[in-house]
């Protein structure tokens, strides 16, 4: 149970505001969520680079000489440290050995991709916005999560945004009631999990129905009729930004559009503060009706 | 006129004015300014005062509003006017989800879009949409009338009991037990009063009236299909 | 010499036994599952299957009547301004107006107030005579919204959102015909003699971080002076507890699968929720994992029977009990004297649970004027007060022999287990062992 937020920037001038939006966005939503706090920030990444944001309990000790570790692990890696996270600039083919190389030091890898950054930690969402200092970051697009745990546990894996696949990631406010079973067939399948989250579930079907060749917005129709139980999704992928709510539509969800963004709220109030607000399309996203906007194709 | 500015004032001090009118003072006109989607404005309020926010609220505004005016020059969140007793509540711009839930009388006017679940369990209240509503609306709705100038969502008052609802536009879908019924000279009335009330330009003669079959008033095997 | 094939005596099924068969033949015959009322009546473990264990040498008992044995507790501390005091623990569970006779909630509030202690309206609104009759009442907040109005919850002690009931967690409700006379249509604002559906979720709000802004209004509109309890069924209490407190509960009210007097569907009565003996430990857990135990008060509800079952819920950290069902045998309800009315009706004193047809001998659980004006609401409430006045006594004098001079100084480590279920459940040790299944360390 939580609050959800996510932008989509149409317009190129307000991208280096995109952090500083998305916090105050993200904030807004604390009481829908104290738990803990997410961000996913969309960036301009660089070609045939990856990069993975990793997580450590232990950073001071843990990130020490990440570079040289991973020198002499044969990876080539531009490191930037933010307090608990740091990000693994790599080359696409040192993936493979890049997340070895995490997994054998007990680095949590918390999302990788060519643009994506995310940030996740246990807390107030104004605590963890401030040390991973959000707001001075520019994007494209992004999506924050504030958490009420429902069923699983209070930590910095179970807190969102859940990223499945490269550049992807979900944020969920709701509770699944068949994700169980829906984790043991994506289990067969080869996925792997790091919570008991229904949330993750979702993330890894979606990611499951995109490897099988679907694009986000038939992979979110796909869900409607596979997912039970009540949900409204925000999911980011490199280019693209969707939204969609199970056919009962309980979970609130508000939605603007300027010819500057595209912003969805679980509340209005996270929406107060962007530029035009006073003048936005305001709306409430239908139920099991899938939007999708592509920074691709919209250009 | 008292004026509150929520972006300096608490909530808690503009409800507790509210609540602190008594019978007979004079000043009982309120002006809200940044409300920026603040739940629980001006709820519980119990005299004849007047209430104008500029700027759109969040959850339960005007929730059990017993005799107030309260007019929000934006849009609101969930469950406005839940509840409410007597009084009018106007929503200029959209209302989200739940608008009139469980409403026992009073007025509800939305001059935009409704939600979801618009009158919800509605047990007397009126209420006027101007513009269209969202699925499941006026489920087990009881009593009173709800009146939409646009179209409505799929499953159109399930589980209707005795409310009334008039719909100019398209329906998507009738919900279980819920019938279009035929429009008489009395409903035709009863609508016209509503219409102006909530000046709405339309005219009665254009909509057609929704009701409950009542197939599901009493248990019945044959009808199990419904549950 | 011939001889005889030995006779094989008939063997009834085990599995398809005489109640089954008859309940096959019935849902055959009238084509609808059978609604009741009672709770569950199947046996599940409960708090039958704990003892205390007493003082001695190693822990001194208190002396019985003269050394103090403190039985009160304030529900509500954590937010509201108005917290309620109550001079004994047992407080009296929602049931309607409606469900019940006028009498019989009038009945219900003077027996709780001579006992000092607090009752609750139910699905239906809350009425003059109960709120005259009770000096400390609870206003339930339920998916119906039936009679709910901001003047009766400004005049309530303290607001109950009902979420859920032991008897049906998930489910909602259903009031047949027969009961819904003029008043109680009017209440309702329904038609007279239709079924009254009741939804299972609330018309305006889903999940803890809606619910969490429902609070708020209540609380705005109430001056922030009632507590407000959140009720939930027995059915995922670790969570539903921990979620309550996150929404801003003052109070959770946890009902076991035992508990409930409304209709529900026999099936989910009978296979839907957890016994009250297995909730209290999770629920107690999550609060402690909160460091609210103590801060939110834990009402548990289900079964609740006698003193003995006050103070092993206590033990185990509530700091309350409700009891509904046991409110109506003390008011009078399936009484042997009544046995030849029982019998007309096709069941016995002690098995009628049909609460829900209106057609009560006793007149408790009926709105038929006749039947209802044979509970003298004063000898009743009267009777209900002696009740938990003996119950009250019960539980001090268990927690005297303990050695505490406080009902709510009763721990875990006062009592045992008789049965490995109820070692488990509880957590409390097997008798003559210090080990509980689930416990590490074997």
């Amino acid at each position: 149970m939580c609050g959800i937020v996510g932008l989509f920037l149409k317009d190129k001038a307000l991208e280096p505001r995109l952090g500083e939006l998305l916090s105050d966005m993200l904030i807004t939503m604390t009481d829908r969520g104290p738990d803990s706090a997410g961000i996913a920030i969309y960036g301009a990444g660089a070609p045939g680079k990856v990069k993975i944001t990793a997580q450590s309990a232990d950073p001071e000790n843990e990130f020490k000489g990440l570079v040289a570790e991973l020198e002499l692990a044969g990876v080539a890696a531009d490191v930037t440290l933010k307090s608990t996270h740091a990000v693994i600039e790599i080359a696409e083919d040192a993936v493979a050995d890049t997340r070895a190389f995490l997994a054998r030091k007990g680095l949590r890898v918390m999302g990788a991709g060519e643009s994506v950054e995310i940030y996740k930690e246990v807390g107030l969402p104004k605590d963890v916005v401030a040390r991973f200092d959000i707001r001075a970051m520019g994007g494209t697009h992004g999506i924050g999560h504030t958490r009420m745990a429902t069923e699983s546990a209070v930590t910095t894996l179970g807190a969102h945004p859940f990223s499945t696949g490269a550049d992807q990631c979900l944020v969920h406010n709701g509770s699944l009631s068949n994700h169980n079973n829906l984790r043991r067939v994506l289990v067969k399948q080869g996925m792997k999990f790091e919570t008991q989250n229904d949330s993750e579930v979702a993330a890894a079907y979606l990611t499951s129905e995109m490897a099988g060749g679907k694009d986000l917005g038939q992979a979110l129709t796909s869900a409607l009729d596979d997912l039970d139980g009540f949900f409204t999704f925000v999911v980011g992928t490199k280019d693209g930004f969707g939204v969609v709510r199970d056919p009962i539509a309980c979970k609130p969800a508000v939605m603007a559009e300027t010819d500057q963004y595209i912003a969805f709220g679980s509340e209005y109030r996270a929406l107060v503060n962007l530029p035009g607000i006073e003048t936005a399309r305001v709306w409430e996203p239908e139920p099991a009706t899938v939007y999708f906007w592509d920074h691709g194709k919209a250009a | 006129m008292p004026v509150f500015d929520l972006a300096k004032t608490p909530l808690r001090e503009f409800n507790a004015a509210l609540h602190s009118v008594g019978n007979g003072d004079n000043d009982t006109a309120f002006e809200v300014l940044n409300p920026r989607g603040s739940h629980a404005l001006a709820v519980g309020i119990d005299q004849p005062l007047s209430v104008d926010v500029r700027g759109s609220v969040g959850y339960y505004c005007a929730g059990m509003n017993d005799g107030g005016a309260v007019t929000v020059h934006g849009s609101a969140g969930p469950g406005v006017a839940e509840n409410m007793m007597t009084g009018t509540v106007t929503i200029e711009g959209d209302a989200s989800q739940y608008a009139g839930a469980t409403g026992r009388g009073g007025l509800l006017v939305i001059k935009g879009n409704a939600a979801s679940r618009c009158g919800i369990s509605m047990k007397g209240i009126d209420i006027v949409v101007h513009g269209n509503i969202g699925h499941m609306s006026a489920f087990m709705a009881q009593s009173g009338h709800l009146v939409v100038l646009g179209d409505a969502g799929e499953a159109l008052g399930d589980s209707l009991y005795e409310a009334k609802l008039f719909v100019r536009g398209e329906v998507k879908s009738l919900g279980a037990d819920c019938v279009e019924k035929e429009m008489r000279p009395e409903h035709i009335e009863v609508l016209a009063g509503l219409l102006e009330k909530a000046g709405a330009d339309a005219k009665p003669e254009e909509f057609k009236r929704y009701g409950s079959a009542r197939t599901l008033y009493n248990f019945n095997i044959d009808n199990a299909d419904a549950y | 010499m011939s001889y005889h094939n030995p006779h094989t005596p008939p063997r009834k099924s085990a599995t398809f036994d005489d109640y089954t068969l008859a309940e096959i033949r019935r849902a055959a015959a009238t084509g609808i599952y059978d609604i009741r009322g009672a709770g569950a009546k199947r046996k599940v473990p409960h708090f039958d299957d704990l003892l205390f264990l007493g003082a001695s040498i190693s822990r001194y008992p208190l002396e019985g009547y003269r050394e103090r044995c403190d039985t009160s507790v304030t529900l509500g501390t954590r937010f509201a301004k108005k917290p309620i005091e109550l001079k004994i623990p047992i407080t009296i569970a929602g049931m309607s107006f409606g469900a019940l006779s006028g009498p019989a909630k009038e009945a219900l509030g003077r027996g709780a107030t001579i006992a000092g202690t607090s009752t609750t309206t139910g699905d239906g609104g809350m009425t003059n005579e109960e709120r005259g009759h009770s000096e400390k009442l609870v206003y339930q907040y339920l998916p119906s919204r039936y009679g709910m109005n901001p003047t009766d919850l400004r005049r309530a002690d303290a607001i109950e959102v009902v979420v859920g009931q032991g008897a049906k967690p998930g489910g909602g409700g259903m009031l047949l015909g027969q009961k819904i006379s003029d008043r109680v249509a009017e209440m309702r604002t329904l038609p007279k003699g239709i079924d009254q559906r009741s939804a299972c979720r609330h018309p305006d709000w889903t999940g803890p971080d809606d619910l969490e802004i429902k609070i708020l209004e209540l609380r705005e509109i109430t001056n922030w002076e009632k507590p407000i309890y959140i009720k939930v069924g027995g059915a995922r209490p670790y969570y539903d507890t921990a979620l309550a407190v996150k929404a801003g509960a003052d109070c959770v009210v946890l009902d076991g699968m035992q508990g409930g007097t409304a209709a529900t569907q026999d099936v989910f009565i009978e296979n839907v929720g957890m016994p009250t003996l297995a909730c209290v430990r999770p629920a107690v857990q999550a609060l402690q994992d909160l460091g609210m135990h103590r801060e939110v008060q834990l009402i548990v509800s289900g079964g609740i029977r006698s003193g003995a079952d006050v103070a092993k819920a206590l033990a185990l950290g509530a700091d309350a009990v409700a009891i509904g069902t046991a409110a109506l045998v003390a008011l009078g309800d399936n009484d042997p004297h009544l046995e030849a009315e029982y019998q007309k009706l096709g069941t016995t004193a002690g098995a009628y649970d049909d609460w829900h047809e209106g057609r009560d001998p006793a007149g408790i659980t009926t709105q038929d004027p006749v039947l209802a004006a044979r509970v003298d609401p004063v000898a009743a409430g009267r009777r209900l007060a002696n009740y938990l006045k003996v119950m009250t006594l019960e539980a001090q004098t268990i927690a005297r022999a303990c050695g505490h001079n406080r009902l709510a100084n009763l721990e875990p480590e006062d009592l045992c287990a008789l049965t490995m279920e109820a070692a488990a459940m509880a957590k409390v040790p097997l008798a003559g062992t210090d080990w509980y299944p689930g416990k590490a360390g074997f």
